[in-house]
């Protein structure tokens, strides 16, 4: 059975049946990141004052992912912009850098939540902070290279922006009451940056998967039916382009407000 | 992107896309130098989140209207993406609302 409207537009939509169904499920992931932006407002508004942490994630690694995103959504329209043009051998080399921006986002997304689960905070047993990434770790003691803070807002928004140089501090074991990565259950700040960039980059890889499909045994349907292939490459360059579109907001979101 | 494109006319929004890929590098380094200045009041950050979004929103503008053809899309679409930004606008509207000090309930 032939599947109709894969390529002329259907008479009553005037579009192909793919590109209606793409804006449909566009249409609810808008209410997803939605809800979890919503999300993000109530628990930013909501939290104590100086706990809301500033100047946590790196900036210039979130500024990279950004322009990693955006040149991997230019080569996206510009492979089916060599599709339209009969170009096969371009589409292909302009998927093929649209991958390679996926995965180096996804491989600098990787090394951030490395840096979080590797950062510890330590409430120590008369109350006071120590903060920083492991260095060792015994049953005697922990050392920690970071800094040492009487209030969480010290750590959260330190005066002027800047936390002091970072030096290694031993803690002994006796003295801890309390320790903890910044992994999810950190706090609410943790948990909704990894519950948005999680999603977020779930998406980025789906997004890859079917692009990867189409540049090697998709590709195929070219030779026998290049003006549905084409619709096929517009679609999943649709979804790439929301991905795209919702980091547009997470990154100042996240890392820089 | 719209059905009826010809190789021509698709040939001739290049130079567009590429303007627009350059207005999207310059929005996102704009956006992380916005955020180092610091608008309106001393302990307040109200003017920095109204500016960080006010350029998020061109940027996605530019994505969408764009790259994704929005500009000149067919009418089903924007009815769908209507219903969507009514359902949206809705959800932001409620969660603001629901922070204002006289709407919160307390439970006893």
């Amino acid at each position: 059975m032939e599947i109709p409207y894969t390529v002329k537009p259907r008479p009553d939509t005037g579009l192909y049946n793919a590109k209606l169904g793409i804006w449909l499920f566009l249409a609810s992931e808008v209410m997803l990141f939605g809800a979890l932006f919503s999300a993000y407002i109530l628990l930013r508004v909501g939290a104590a004052e100086g706990t809301w942490p500033k100047g946590l994630l790196n900036v210039p690694l979130g500024t990279i992912n950004t322009l990693v995103l955006i040149t991997s959504s230019i080569t996206v329209v510009m492979a089916w912009v060599s599709l339209k043009m009969n170009q096969f051998g371009k589409f292909r080399v302009y998927q093929a850098i649209t991958l390679l921006c996926a995965l180096g986002f996804l491989g600098i997304k990787s090394y951030e939540y490395k840096d979080k689960f590797t950062h510890y905070q330590i409430v120590k047993s008369d109350g006071t902070y120590v903060d920083g990434h492991m260095v060792e770790k015994t049953a005697d003691h922990v050392i920690l290279d970071g800094i040492e803070a009487k209030q969480l807002s010290e750590i959260n928004s330190p005066e002027h922006g800047k936390h002091p140089e970072h030096k290694h501090i031993t803690v002994p074991t006796s003295e801890i009451k309390k320790i903890g990565n910044y992994g999810p259950a950190h706090n609410t700040y943790m948990a909704i940056y990894f519950t948005l960039t999680g999603l977020h980059a779930l998406h980025v890889i789906g997004g890859a998967l079917v692009i990867a499909f189409l540049w090697g045994p998709g590709a195929k349907m070219w030779k026998t039916e290049p003006e549905r292939f084409t619709n096929r490459i517009e679609v999943s360059g649709l979804f790439w382009h929301f991905v795209d579109l919702v980091w547009i907001f997470l990154f100042p979101v996240l890392y820089l407000l | 992107m719209s059905d009826q494109h010809t190789h021509h006319d698709v040939s001739k929004h290049v130079r567009g896309y590429l303007i627009i890929f350059a207005a999207l590098l310059v929005g996102t380094v704009l956006t992380v130098w916005a955020s180092y200045i610091h608008f309106g009041a001393k302990d307040s950050n109200t003017w920095n989140i109204v500016v960080a979004l006010i350029i998020a929103s061109t940027k996605a503008f530019l994505v969408a209207g764009y790259f994704m053809h929005l500009i000149s899309e067919k009418k089903l679409i924007y009815s769908i993406l209507a219903f969507t930004g009514f359902f949206v606008v809705g959800l932001m509207y409620l969660t603001i609302w629901s922070m204002e000090p006289a709407n919160i309930v307390h439970f006893k």
